[in-house]
């Protein structure tokens, strides 16, 4: 196989991985699981809270 | 007893507090160098015949002190505090966490020292001798053992989008920085690169564009996917897009690195490759940057009142000017005229203090008040400031740069009918002076406004925990 068909079947691979990512990313599947993704970075403000007090308290001593 | 055990179910902010109050520092001191060298390009008379401070030796200090002391320390802390929070876990090890911050100081500290001093590989932005090399690959594999095991650790299933883009940051940076600094040591502070002529320039240059696609651009995209959601209170406009915008990105941009070697000696077909793969890679970058402006939609009156939030929104669209502009640039015929022009200079800015800059310090001002307690920052109105200050400062800059770059492009370009020069080189340089001028200008802006900064800092660190939430000062500005 010379370089030159090397790259095209090379070029085509990544182009057919890169439409399976856009097919899978759009698809219903996901939608559930991407949108509590989305908002999961809202669910740990007790963590947060209790880190901060804590260090407080400690730092009171 | 049962605080040892405590402690390990909660963050660890310690580290995430030294590295955010070090990105403030290092702010100041390389963007300070920056005006100074600026200075020395308006009046030359500025470097005082001293070695140390000549421009040659100071421009590399002034590099490697945005990239990798101020914008790289904004990394260490906010993928820290990121993959923390969205992992719902302590970091993998505190000592390591640790070892990365005191270890990274000791880099910067050693490079403020030897690069004065004319200790140099002469690579772009990978000036550093062998052993501060060795030393960063050490602190860096550290840092991904950190990340990765952090991420290993996770209470949640999912991995959140922002640890993907921290994730190939930290990884490609391993690589570049490896494989860009195989050298030959010939003395403690001397060393030959192993690789030679078309080669070592192609290495380079893949190195120094892919450190600009994943430490400045992956990186703080990583950044943007946490900071904008969270200051704006709502989820990021399509997560969906986010997925697609990882993968377009982290697999176009390894093959444009070409651009920056257009007309060398790299095969043509090369710079071809590169020149189609940077107009291709406008699509991923405008993708990120709508997603990121758009997870406002509803709320843009917030913009209004929240300066953070307008930080890192500006952000974004120096973000979108910079990635419109370098598609541009790549093309053959543009760089023709761009290439070695202060357009490049203009370029690299709007990038830098448009997008890299301001999406870390809208992050820094959601992080210290979060970090130490607070509802805010000591002030509000302050922080409104140094918006002005620094989008003032970038803007004078920048323009600046694109008036004197394609003045240049054209002085030099320019051919008499018998077909000698028109101009020589010094009158191109006579042209630029006033230019030089202006940019200082919008530099000695810029670093105020990072003063600024670090009084506001200082104020809100050392203010009794709670004493900030219903302030007067807080009042919006
Ligand atoms: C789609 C995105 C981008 C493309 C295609 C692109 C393209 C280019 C081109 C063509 C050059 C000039 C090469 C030359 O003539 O020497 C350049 C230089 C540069 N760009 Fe970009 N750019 C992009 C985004 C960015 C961003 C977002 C930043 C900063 C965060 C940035 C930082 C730089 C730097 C530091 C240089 C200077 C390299 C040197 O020292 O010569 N670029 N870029
Ligand atoms: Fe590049």
């Amino acid at each position: 196989m010379d370089y030159g068909t090397y790259r095209g079947i090379l070029t085509l691979v990544i182009l057919v991985l890169f439409i399976v990512i856009v097919v899978w990313a759009y698809s219903k599947r996901t939608k559930g699981r991407f949108d509590d993704a989305a908002k999961a970075i809202f669910d740990d403000e007790i963590k947060h809270d209790n880190t901060i007090s804590k260090e407080e308290k400690e730092s009171e001593k | 007893m049962s605080q040892t055990v405590a402690s390990q179910t909660e963050y660890n902010y310690k580290v995430v507090r030294q590295f955010a109050i070090m990105t403030v520092i290092w702010g100041i001191v390389g963007m300070g160098v920056g005006v100074f060298i600026a200075a020395q390009l308006a009046w030359p008379a500025l470097n005082f015949d001293i070695p140390w401070l000549t421009y040659s030796r100071l421009r590399p200090l002034h590099t490697n002190a945005v990239i990798f002391a101020f914008g790289t320390s904004a990394l260490f802390a906010t993928s820290y505090y990121v993959v923390q929070r969205t992992c719902q876990t302590r970091l993998f090890s505190d000592k390591l966490a640790s070892f990365t911050f005191w270890g990274w100081q000791a880099i910067i500290v050693a490079a403020a020292i030897t690069l004065p001093l004319g200790i140099t590989s002469s690579k772009e932005y990978a000036e550093l001798e062998w052993p501060i090399d060795i030393a960063i690959a050490v602190v860096w594999v550290t840092y991904a053992v950190v990340f990765f095991g952090t991420l290993i650790n996770r209470k949640v299933s999912h991995i959140y989008v922002a640890n993907w883009f921290y994730a190939g940051f930290i990884i490609t940076v391993a690589v570049l920085h490896i494989v860009n600094s195989m050298a030959v040591p010939v003395s403690l502070t001397k060393s030959y690169s192993i690789y030679a002529g078309a080669v070592d320039a192609m290495v380079q240059w893949w190195y120094g564009h892919n450190a600009v696609g994943f430490l400045l651009t992956a990186g703080f995209l990583g950044m943007m996917y946490y900071f904008v959601p969270k200051q704006a209170g709502r989820p990021v406009y399509s997560y969906r897009l986010s997925v697609v915008h990882f993968w377009a990105l982290v697999s176009l941009y390894i093959w444009a690195g070409p651009h920056h070697l257009h007309y060398t000696a790299l095969p043509d077909w090369t710079q071809s490759l590169g020149m189609v793969m940077s107009v291709i890679l406008f699509v991923p970058s405008w993708g990120g940057m709508i997603n990121g402006i758009m997870t406002l939609s509803g709320a843009w009156h917030k913009l209004r009142t929240d300066p953070v939030l307008r930080f890192l929104v500006v952000s974004l669209s120096f973000y979108g000017m910079s990635t419109f502009e370098g598609p541009m640039m790549a093309i053959k015929s543009v760089n023709a005229l761009s290439h070695y022009t202060d357009w490049t200079v203009g370029h690299v800015h709007s990038g830098a203090l448009g997008w890299v800059a301001m999406i870390s310090i809208g992050a820094i001002y959601h992080l210290i008040p979060a970090l130490f307690g607070h509802a805010n920052m000591y002030s509000v109105k302050l922080v409104n400031t140094h918006f002005w200050l620094h989008t003032v400062g970038v803007v004078l800059y920048i323009v600046a740069m694109w008036i004197s770059g394609v003045m240049q492009g054209l002085m030099w370009r320019a051919v008499n009918s018998d077909g000698t020069l028109m101009y020589s080189f010094v009158q191109s340089l006579e042209a630029s002076y006033p230019f030089y001028v202006m940019r200082f200008l919008g530099g000695v802006f810029i670093v105020v406004g990072m003063l600024v900064m670090a009084y506001n800092v200082f104020r809100t660190v050392t203010a009794k925990s709670g004493s900030l939430a219903t302030d007067a000062n807080t009042q919006m500005a």
